[in-house]
C-alpha cells in the first residue's frame, strides 16, 4: 500500500500539470481533448513516431540516468548542457580525424570520444567542489556557458565544413562519415542504435549504484559525507567521479545527439538549446520524475520523449507554441519535488492507521539526500 | 587599441557598463536576501523572464513604463508566493525547485508571447533623465557635462533605483529586526526558532523581496532593450545567483560583481566595434566572464562563508 | 487559429509591398518602389496560383519583418495559405515538422532555412511524391524532388551602402551570424559604402540570428562610438533599429520592409519577393517537374526589390544616384560581390 502511494504522487503531480496544460490550450482557443489527441497521434501515430518519440527520449535518459548518479553522491549537476556540448564535440573530433577507419573501431572510439569529453566537462566542477569547495551548482552553470561558446568558435572556426568556408558559412561541420552513424535498427524508422544503448547504460548506473564497492562509495558520501570520510572512504575522489560520470553520460547523450541525428552533422545555431534541445534540463526532469533511480528514469524518459514530440505535433496541428511543453516540465519539477511532503503526509496517515511503525522523516541537514530518501517508497533498494 | 583609451571612449564604456550592471543588480540584490535567510533561488531567470514579458507587453498595450514596472514587480510577487510555498512550506528541494520554476518561466513567458505578440516589435525604452516627460530639461545641461554627464546623469531611473538598493538593502539587513531575523534563520534556524522567530515566516517574507526584485530586474531589463523575445535575459538570472556568491552575500560586494560583469561585457562589444577583437575570436571573448566568475569563486570560496542553513529546509523537532 | 491570427495581423499591420508596389508602377523596372508615407502597411492576397496544398517550415516568427515574413508575405501574393510551422530553431525539430507534412501529404513542402539542408537530404528522397523547396542555397544536392532559392543579397546591399556613404561617413554593421544571406548582404553593403567615399563600416557580427537584446547591445556600442548610419539583417535586427530610433541615426533595412519596425528611420529594405521564384516552382511541380533547379532573386529578375521610405526625406540627388547604381547593376556594370 506505502509503495502505490509512493508510486501515485508524482503521476498526480503530472497529471496536475497536464490539468494546466488543458487550461492553457482551452485559454488559447482549443479543444483540450484534440490538443491531446494531437500530442497523441504525434507520439504514438505511426511506428516511425514511436521511433521518434524513443530517439527524442535518448538524450533525456542518458543524461537523467547521469542525474541520478551525482544525486545519490549529494552532488547537483546543472551543467548537462555544457556536457552533451563537450562530448559531441570531441566525439565529432574523433569522426572528423579519422573517417576511413572501419565502422567496427571508429564507432567505439566515438562514443569513447563523447564519454570523455562529457566526463572533463563534469570533472571540472567536480574538481572545484572537492579541492576549491565551489559550489557545483554555479560552476555547472558557468561551464555551460563557455562550453557553447567553445561550440561556437570551434563550429565558426576549425572544424567548418569547408565547403561553407567559400559559400554561405554556416557554423556546421561537414556531413561525418557513415563509418560514425549509429546504425538504424528497423528499417524505415529512425529507430537507431542509441535506443538500446541509453536503456543499457541506465541499466549498468543501476548496477554499479547498488552492486558495486564504488557505488556503495558514492551513495556513503551522498548519504553522510562525515560517516563516510571516518570509514575511510575519500570524500573528495568519489564527489569528482560521480560528477565525471554523471558528465560521461551526458557526453553520451551528444553523440547520439549528433551520430543519431538524419543530417549527421553537427551544427550550431548560437545558443545551447538549438542543439541540445535542452536537454540537459529536461533529463533533470526525467530522472526526478523516474524518482532519481536509473530504472524508473527508462519509462519516464520516455513519457518526457512523448511529450516532446507530441508538442511538434500540437504545434503542427492546432499551432499552438511547444513552448507550452517546457513550461509544463518546469511545473512537473515543482510538483514531484514538493510531493515529498505530501507523500510523507499520506504515508504516516496510511501507517496510523494501520498501526505499523512510521519511518522517522528526512533529516534536514543533507537536502539532496532528501529527493534521494523519498524515493525509497519505489525503489528496489533504498540507499545505504 | 589606441581609439579605445581615449577619454570618450572610456567614458562611453564606462556608462554602457553602468546600465548592463542594472539587471544583474537588482536580481542579484533579491537573491542576497533570500539566500541570507537560507533560501537559494535558483529560479531567478524564469522569473526575470515572466518579469520582462509582463512589463514589455503591458508597455506594448498602454505605453506606460510606470505600469510596465509595477507589472514586473506583480509578477514577483506572485512568482514568489509560489517559490515560497514550495520550498519554505514544501520542503523541495531548493536547486531543483528552482530549476522547475526557470523552465516554467523560460516556457510560459515564450509562450505568451508567441500567442499575445508573434515577433518582436519594439516599445519606447526606458527613458534617461534627460528624457523624461516634463522634467527632462533641467537634466539636459547635466548630461553635457564632460565624463560625469554620461556617467552620473545619463540614466534611466531604475539604474538610479538599483544602486540606491545597495545601502538600503545593507541598512534592512544589518540595522532592522526583520534583516537581524532573515541572518538569524539562515544561519542557525533552530536556535531562531527557540527564540520565539518564526522561520517560515520570515523566510516566507525573504524570498518575496527576493523575487520582486527578479520581476523588476526582467522588467528593467526589457524596457531598457526595449523588446522582448524568447530567452530574452539568456541566464543573466543564473549570473546573478552566481554573483552573490561572488559577492559573499554583502550588497556592497554583489554590487561590485555586478559592476565587473557589466564593465567586461561593455568592453567586449566596444572592442568588437573597435576591431580590437578579430571577428573569429569573439566567440572566445564572449566565454571570459563566465570564466571570470569561476575563478572568482575559486579565489572566493575559501574565504567567504555563506549562510550556514543555505538550502537546508527547516523542520522543527 | 494561429494561421488565421496571422493572417489578420498581416492584413491589419503589415503593408508595404503591395501599395508600394502600386506607387512604384511607373517604373520600368519592378526592382524599385517607393511606399506612401502613412500608407496601411498590408500585403494585398493575389490570386491563387495553385491548388496544390503547401506547408511552410521556417525558423522565427511568421511575421518577423525578416526572413521568415518575406516568404509569408510572397506567398500571400500568390494567393496561398501555407499551413506554417515557424519559430523551429531546433533543426531536428524543424525535420519532424516537414517529414510529418510529407507524411500528411502536403504537395509542396517549404523548408525555409539553410540549416534544414541536411536533414531534407535524409527525407526528400523517402517521399519521392512530394515537392520539397528550400532555402536559402544555392544547389539542390542532386535530390530530383528539391527546389533551391537563393537571393543575391549583396545587390541590395551594395545599393543601400551606397545610400549610406551619402549621409555618413561612419557606419556600423550588425550582422548575425557571419552565414548565407546575412554575411553577402554585409558584404555588399561594405563595398557600396566605400564605392560612395565612405570608409570601411564596422561590422560586428553577434553570432545569433535571434538574440535582439545582442544585437541591441552592439548597436548601441556602434552608435557610442559615433556611427551616422546603422544597417543589419536577421530578425534579431528589431534590437539595433531601437538603437537607431533612440540615436535618431537612419536605418537601411533588408529581407522585408522594416518599416515595420521604424516608420521615420528606416530609409530603404531590400525586399525580398520570392513570389517571382516561387510561381516559376509551382508551374514546373504542376507539369510534373518536381525539382532539381536552383533559382535566384536578383534586382534584375524582380526578385529584389528596393522600396524606399515615403516618409524618409532621402535627398533627391542620393535618390536619383542610387538609381542609377540599381540600373548599373542590372546592366553588370557594378560588381556587387
Amino acid at each position: 500500500m506505502k509503495r502505490l502511494v509512493g508510486a501515485s504522487v508524482p503521476l498526480l503531480a503530472a497529471l496536475v500539470a497536464f490539468l494546466f496544460g488543458a487550461i492553457m490550450i482551452l485559454a488559447l482557443g482549443e479543444n483540450p481533448l484534440s490538443g491531446l489527441a494531437a500530442m497523441f497521434d504525434g507520439a504514438f501515430g505511426t511506428g516511425d513516431r514511436i521511433a521518434a518519440t524513443a530517439v527524442r527520449a535518448v538524450p533525456l535518459l542518458l543524461v537523467g540516468a547521469g542525474i541520478t548518479i551525482a544525486f545519490r553522491a549529494n552532488v547537483i549537476n546543472i551543467g548537462g548542457e555544457g556536457q552533451i556540448i563537450a562530448g559531441a564535440l570531441l566525439s565529432t573530433v574523433v569522426a572528423l580525424t579519422i573517417p576511413d577507419t572501419p565502422k567496427i573501431i571508429l564507432l567505439p572510439l566515438v562514443i569513447l570520444g563523447g564519454l570523455i569529453g562529457g566526463a572533463i566537462w563534469g570533472a571540472i566542477p567536480g574538481v572545484l567542489k572537492a579541492y576549491a569547495s565551489v559550489n557545483e551548482i554555479l560552476s555547472t552553470i558557468m561551464l555551460n556557458i563557455v562550453a557553447v561558446q567553445l561550440m561556437n568558435y570551434l563550429l565558426r572556426g576549425p572544424m567548418i565544413d569547408p565547403i561553407e568556408v567559400d559559400g554561405s558559412r554556416i557554423p556546421q561541420t561537414e556531413r561525418l562519415t557513415d563509418n560514425a552513424a549509429l546504425p538504424t535498427l528497423i528499417e524505415g524508422t529512425r529507430l537507431h542504435l542509441g535506443v538500446p544503448i541509453a536503456i543499457l547504460a541506465a541499466i549498468i548506473v543501476y548496477i554499479i549504484l547498488w552492486r558495486t564497492p564504488l557505488g556503495f562509495r558514492l551513495r556513503a558520501v551522498g548519504h553522510n559525507p562525515d560517516a563516510a570520510r571516518a570509514a575511510g572512504i575519500s570524500v573528495e575522489r568519489n564527489i569528482v567521479k560521480a560528477l565525471a560520470m554523471s558528465g560521461a553520460l551526458s557526453g553520451l547523450a551528444g553523440v547520439t545527439l549528433v551520430f543519431g541525428s538524419e543530417s549527421l552533422r553537427m551544427v550550431t545555431d548560437g545558443g545551447s538549446a538549438g542543439f541540445t534541445g535542452s536537454a540537459g534540463f529536461n533529463g533533470i526532469v526525467a530522472a526526478l520524475f523516474g524518482a532519481l533511480h536509473p530504472l524508473w528514469t527508462i519509462p519516464s524518459s520516455f513519457l518526457f520523449g512523448a511529450l516532446l514530440t507530441g508538442a511538434t505535433e500540437l504545434q503542427r496541428e492546432l499551432q499552438i507554441p511547444n513552448a507550452l511543453a517546457i513550461s509544463l516540465n518546469g511545473l512537473i519539477v515543482l510538483f514531484v519535488v514538493s510531493s515529498d511532503k505530501v507523500r510523507e503526509w499520506l504515508a504516516r496517515r496510511l501507517d496510523s492507521s494501520t498501526g505499523q511503525p512510521i519511518n522517522e522523516p528526512p533529516s534536514a541537514d543533507s537536502p539532496p539526500d532528501q529527493v534521494a530518501t523519498t524515493s525509497s517508497g519505489n525503489d528496489p533498494e533504498t540507499v545505504a | 587599441m589606441s581609439q579605445f583609451f581615449t577619454l570618450s571612449v572610456l567614458t562611453a564604456t564606462l556608462a554602457t557598463a553602468i546600465k548592463f550592471a542594472v539587471p544583474y543588480l537588482l536580481a542579484s540584490l533579491g537573491e542576497t536576501i533570500g539566500q541570507r535567510s537560507g533560501v537559494l533561488n535558483l529560479g531567478v531567470d524564469g522569473i526575470m523572464l515572466l518579469g520582462a514579458f509582463g512589463a514589455y507587453y503591458t508597455v506594448l498595450e498602454t505605453d506606460s513604463h510606470l505600469l510596465g514596472l509595477a507589472v514586473g514587480l506583480i509578477i514577483g510577487l506572485l512568482m514568489g508566493l509560489l517559490y515560497a510555498v514550495v520550498t519554505v512550506f514544501l520542503h523541495a528541494q531548493q536547486g531543483i525547485s528552482g530549476i522547475g520554476i526557470f523552465l516554467f518561466g523560460l516556457g510560459f513567458s515564450d509562450l505568451l508571447f508567441q500567442e499575445l505578440v508573434g515577433s518582436v516589435k519594439p516599445v519606447k525604452p526606458l527613458p534617461t533623465l534627460d528624457k523624461l516627460p516634463g522634467v527632462g530639461g533641467i537634466f539636459e545641461p547635466l548630461v553635457d557635462i564632460d565624463i560625469l554627464g554620461p556617467l552620473v546623469f545619463d540614466h534611466d531611473l531604475m539604474t538610479y533605483t538599483a544602486f540606491l538598493l545597495v545601502p538600503v538593502v545593507t541598512w534592512l539587513l544589518n540595522k532592522t529586526t526583520f534583516g537581524m531575523n532573515v541572518r538569524a534563520v539562515g544561519e542557525n534556524p533552530q536556535a531562531a526558532d527557540s527564540l520565539g522567530v518564526s522561520v517560515a515566516r520570515t523566510r516566507f517574507i525573504a524570498i518575496m523581496f527576493g523575487c520582486v526584485l527578479a520581476g523588476l530586474a526582467g522588467a528593467t531589463l526589457a524596457l531598457q532593450l526595449a523588446v522582448f523575445q524568447h530567452n530574452l535575459t539568456n541566464g543573466i538570472g543564473f549570473i546573478a545567483v552566481a554573483l552573490v556568491y561572488f559577492g559573499a552575500w554583502q550588497p556592497r560586494w554583489v554590487m561590485a560583481g555586478a559592476l565587473l560583469y557589466g564593465l567586461v561585457t561593455a568592453t567586449r562589444l566596444r572592442w568588437q566595434s573597435l576591431d580590437i577583437i578579430p571577428q573569429g575570436a569573439s566567440d572566445i571573448a564572449a566565454m571570459t566572464p563566465a570564466i571570470i566568475t569561476i575563478l572568482a569563486l575559486v579565489l572566493l570560496a575559501s574565504r567567504a562563508r555563506g549562510p550556514a542553513a543555505l538550502t537546508k529546509p527547516f523542520t522543527r523537532h | 487559429m494561429r494561421v488565421t491570427r496571422l493572417l489578420k495581423l498581416m492584413a491589419v499591420l503589415f503593408a508595404i509591398s503591395l501599395t508600394a508596389a502600386a506607387c512604384g508602377g511607373d517604373d520600368d523596372s519592378a526592382s524599385v518602389t517607393t511606399s506612401e508615407c502613412g500608407s496601411d502597411l498590408g500585403v494585398e492576397k493575389g490570386d491563387s496560383v495553385t491548388d496544390l496544398s503547401v506547408a511552410l517550415v521556417a525558423p522565427s516568427a511568421a511575421d518577423d519583418v525578416a526572413f521568415t515574413q518575406s516568404m509569408v508575405d510572397s506567398l500571400t501574393r500568390l494567393g496561398i495559405e501555407p499551413q506554417i510551422t515557424d519559430g523551429t530553431f531546433v533543426v531536428e525539430e524543424a525535420a519532424a515538422a516537414i517529414r510529418g507534412y510529407a507524411e500528411d501529404g502536403v504537395n509542396i513542402v517549404i523548408a525555409h532555412g539553410t540549416q534544414y539542408g541536411g536533414s531534407l537530404a535524409e527525407i526528400a528522397p523517402d517521399f519521392p511524391e512530394t515537392s520539397f523547396i528550400w532555402g536559402t542555397a544555392t544547389d539542390t544536392q542532386g535530390l530530383a524532388n528539391v527546389f533551391a532559392y537563393h537571393p543575391e543579397a549583396d545587390q541590395g546591399g551594395y545599393v543601400n551602402g551606397y545610400i549610406a556613404a551619402g549621409l555618413a561617413g561612419d557606419i556600423g554593421v550588425v550582422g548575425p551570424v557571419e552565414a548565407g544571406d546575412a554575411v553577402a548582404y554585409v558584404e555588399g553593403f561594405a563595398k557600396g559604402a566605400q564605392a560612395n567615399g565612405a570608409s570601411a563600416p564596422s561590422i560586428v557580427y553577434t553570432g545569433s540570428f535571434s538574440d535582439v537584446a545582442l544585437a541591441t547591445t552592439t548597436a548601441q556600442a556602434h552608435a557610442d562610438n559615433g556611427v551616422g548610419a546603422l544597417t543589419g539583417t536577421s530578425q534579431s535586427a528589431v534590437g539595433a533599429v531601437t538603437v537607431a530610433t533612440a540615436n535618431d541615426l537612419p536605418w537601411f533595412g533588408t529581407q522585408s520592409n522594416t518599416e515595420a519596425w521604424s516608420t521615420d528611420l528606416t530609409v530603404a529594405s531590400q525586399v525580398y519577393h520570392w513570389d517571382v521564384v516561387l510561381k516559376d516552382m509551382i508551374e514546373q511541380i504542376e507539369g510534373g517537374t518536381l525539382g532539381g533547379e536552383a533559382m535566384s532573386l536578383t534586382l534584375e529578375n524582380g526578385g529584389l526589390v528596393m522600396e524606399f521610405n515615403g516618409c524618409y526625406d532621402l535627398d533627391s540627388d542620393i535618390r536619383d544616384a542610387a538609381e542609377g547604381v540599381i540600373e548599373d547593376i542590372i546592366a553588370g556594370e557594378i560588381s556587387t560581390k
